[in-house]
């Protein structure tokens, strides 16, 4: 068995590396301490310590939840064409791609954690000495399929790595039937999610059938665009070996599915303002504002400026194979989803309540640090796994009880890496 | 048309209902834990009593007892007793008050329902009060069960009515509308939750086990009527004020994180006596009864006025009539 050399060398990948390296450990550290202390004054004083109160009693921590369960789906927009459909430019990206899954989903996992108000109650989900009320509640549907995915995600590339670490080739008998699971497993947890909030006749703003695909098509954007700033930034940084054909196939993907993302608001935005009735009335306090109260106004229109100019920018060819606007672009996308499906979408469902009162809501300073504590976590995790993963990958680590093993140089002189190139794909014509 | 989640439970040969077996799988951890009985440091902080007195370590016994106990739904009777013991217990060695927490079941042949007379209603919020006091709701976050919207004349529009009316009542050109749980025949808040914290009893009251609550507000995202409450912080009722006759599914002491609402008194109607808010409304706009006795003054009520409810579209069948005179 190689699962002691294994762990150690993934303990030295993860905790060696510059000096940069160690900043950026470092800074995330301190800002999950700065999150774990907010995390402790709402514990011993309640959630009463937000910004949430009874009208809006879903907030920023739901709201990232939601946006981030796109970010975990996403990753089988890679994993689909890389194992199942035998890709070969996706085949270097994809455990970076599951990687950001895994991270998605610890974030997803921690932001439902801290939005719990009794969370040492959390025992009673737990079937068997609780109740888990399954298949009635839609949210016990979202446990099993949260928790279902994160192990696939966590199996999967643990196995191929592992393999490769013993110097094997990894069995594709064993995991390709696990993939397909996971390629429907990745539609399902956004689908429950959007069913989650879809399912509630009580809040018209999310009681549409649009909600589902509207939920797959923004994830479909806001994932692959972040896979690519990963890539883009694991093949500057590192002597990884990202083909230009994964960059212009993921910018295509991320385009596509931003245009489809632009289509279904729009027809959300017809239905709700062309014949003004009073199922709309949360969509217009999210877009004009109701009666003065407009907190959420510049945000929405943020969002709608920031996804429009990238999709477009994107659909011309040029722009889209330019690393000098493919990354500004994947960024605005990102940050115009989050808003959108983030705060855009869980905080208009309570605004104005079922009862037509308005009261708005703004994120405490509590709030603030436990949502950047809980980032800061999924970007540690997100960064262990990558260089872990890595070494592993490039061959630079294997098991000492390999025949082979003279390779086992973790990290490499920095002056031999390749240095950054253009990643405009060679014209055809 | 009502669904009954206590005849839902399966059964094995032996008779024991599967959540039974959970609770004896329980019992064999509590017992294994039951040495770290004053352990546990996150149990501890539950009880603020100063260390090493017996009394502290006695609240420690019953906080971690407290902690690994069953949903109510799904305990046997004696449990259920302990349980009850436990919590009037702790209510002593915490607060030094002498509480009685009933477990009165369903009555057979009763299912509760309310009529609001719009005509009579004239602002004064007297249930609102009397509400407060008899449910020992929260007087720091000031929770309230029932919502009293005051409308000018003409339409019933939720959008421009005002709920939070501070000036003489009835102001002119106004009528009044009161809102609260309406205990829905087909209730979304009990669909969602996803620990089966909340249920409807028999009677059609739906209730919520305070212990058994994880606090994830789904239920108040599902609920049409915004009737839930959550405990952003510690409630907080001075012990001058507690209304110490109390119910386990009722007005007993609610705790930080969980969610509450109205339980059309349960302690109370169970007995046969009327809600709190009925008995103080001053005008006689609050009727309420059991809508299987054909002789009820509801059952004549639904009988002889038009009445109404908010959103019947949503085909939840609440339990709560308007009427005019």
């Amino acid at each position: 068995m190689h699962l002691k050399p294994f762990a150690l060398s993934a303990l030295h990948s993860a905790t060696s590396g510059g000096r940069r390296y160690h900043v950026w450990m470092g800074g995330l550290t301190l800002i999950m301490l700065v999150g774990a202390y907010a995390y402790s004054l709402q514990l011993r004083y309640g959630l009463g310590v937000t910004g949430m109160n009874d009208h809006v009693s879903w907030g920023l921590y739901i709201s990232n939840f939601t946006f981030l369960v796109g970010l975990a789906a996403a990753a089988m927009m890679l994993v689909l064409p890389a194992y199942i459909l035998k890709d070969v430019d996706f085949g270097r990206a994809v455990l970076m791609a599951e990687a950001v899954a895994v991270a998605a989903l610890v974030m997803c996992l921690a932001f439902v954690v801290v939005d719990i108000g009794n969370p040492l109650g959390g025992w009673h989900l737990m079937p068997g000495i609780g109740f888990l009320n399954w298949p009635r509640s839609l949210l016990a549907w979202d446990v099993l399929v949260l928790n279902g995915y994160l192990a696939l995600n966590l199996v999967i590339p643990f196995y191929i790595l592992y393999s490769r670490f013993s110097g094997r080739q990894p069995d594709k008998r064993k995991y390709i039937p696990w993939m397909y699971i996971a390629v429907m497993w990745a539609v399902s947890i956004h689908l429950v999610t959007a069913f989650l909030l879809a399912g509630l006749p009580a809040r018209p703003f999310w009681n549409t059938a649009l909600l589902g695909p509207r939920f797959l098509a923004s994830a479909f954007t806001a994932g692959p665009a972040f896979v690519i700033l990963l890539l883009w930034f694991i093949r500057r940084e590192t002597e990884y070996e990202i083909s230009e054909g994964a960059f212009s196939k993921l910018a295509l993907i991320t385009t596509v599915a931003a245009q489809i993302n632009l289509v279904m608001l729009g027809s959300e935005l017809f239905y709700k303002f062309y014949s003004p009735t009073h199922h709309g009335i949360n969509a217009r306090y999210l877009f004009f504002g109701l009666d003065g109260h407009n907190a959420l106004v510049p945000w929405i229109w943020t969002a709608i400026a920031l996804s429009t100019v990238a999709t477009i920018a994107l659909m011309i060819h040029p722009v889209r194979n330019n690393p000098r606007w493919l990354i500004p672009a994947c960024v605005a996308l990102f940050v115009g989803i989050w808003i959108e499906k983030g705060i855009g979408l869980v905080v208009p469902g309570f605004i104005p309540s079922p009862l037509g009162e308005i009261v708005e809501y703004t994120p405490s300073l509590v709030e603030l640090g436990v949502t950047a504590g809980v980032w800061a976590l999924g970007m540690f995790v997100l960064t262990v796994l990558v260089r872990v993963a890595l070494p592993i990958e490039l061959g630079e680590v294997r098991s000492p009880y390999v025949e082979d093993a003279g390779a086992a140089r973790i990290v490499r002189p920095r002056s031999t890496r390749t240095q950054r190139r253009d990643i405009r794909p060679v014209r055809t014509r | 048309m009502t669904s009954d989640p206590t005849t839902d439970v399966p059964r094995d040969a032996a008779g024991q209902t599967l959540l039974q077996k959970r609770v004896d799988r329980r019992r064999a951890l509590s017992i294994l834990l039951g040495g770290a009985a004053a352990g546990t440091s996150a149990v501890a902080a539950c009880a603020p009593v100063s260390a090493a007195t017996p009394e502290s370590k006695e609240a420690k016994l019953l906080a971690w007892r407290e902690y690994i106990k069953g949903n109510y739904r799904t305990m046997t009777d004696a449990e259920r007793a302990e349980t009850i013991a436990r919590l009037e217990r702790l209510a002593e060695l915490k607060r030094g008050v002498d509480v009685t927490i009933q477990s009165t079941g369903a009555q057979p042949g009763v299912v509760f329902g309310y009529a609001f007379n719009i005509s009579k209603c004239k602002g004064f919020r007297s249930c609102v009060e009397a509400c407060i006091n008899e449910n020992n709701l929260d007087r720091r976050a000031a929770t309230e069960y029932i919502r009293i919207f005051e409308m000018e004349d003409g339409v019933i529009d939720f959008d421009h009515a005002d709920a939070t009316f501070q000036h003489e009542v009835p102001a002119e050109g106004h009528f009044y509308i009161g809102t609260q749980c309406f205990q829905c025949a087909d209730p979304p808040c009990v669909k969602v939750c996803p620990v089966g914290a909340t249920w409807q009893e028999p009677d059609g009251i739906t209730v919520v086990d305070y212990d058994w609550c994880i606090g994830c507000r789904y239920c108040m995202a599902a609920c049409p009527y915004w009737a839930r409450r959550f405990n952003w912080s510690e409630p907080e009722v001075p012990v001058a004020e507690l209304n110490t006759n109390q119910h386990y599914l009722g007005n007993r002491a609610r705790k930080t994180g969980v969610v509450e609402k109205c339980h059309f008194c349960i302690h109370r109607t169970r007995k046969g006596q009327l809600p709190a808010c009925v008995e103080a409304c001053p005008t006689g706009a609050r009727v309420f009864g059991n809508l299987l006795d054909p002789n009820s003054e509801i059952r004549w009520i639904l009988a002889n006025k038009r009445v109404f409810r908010l959103k019947e579209d949503l085909k939840i069948e609440p339990r709560f009539w308007y009427f005019t005179d």
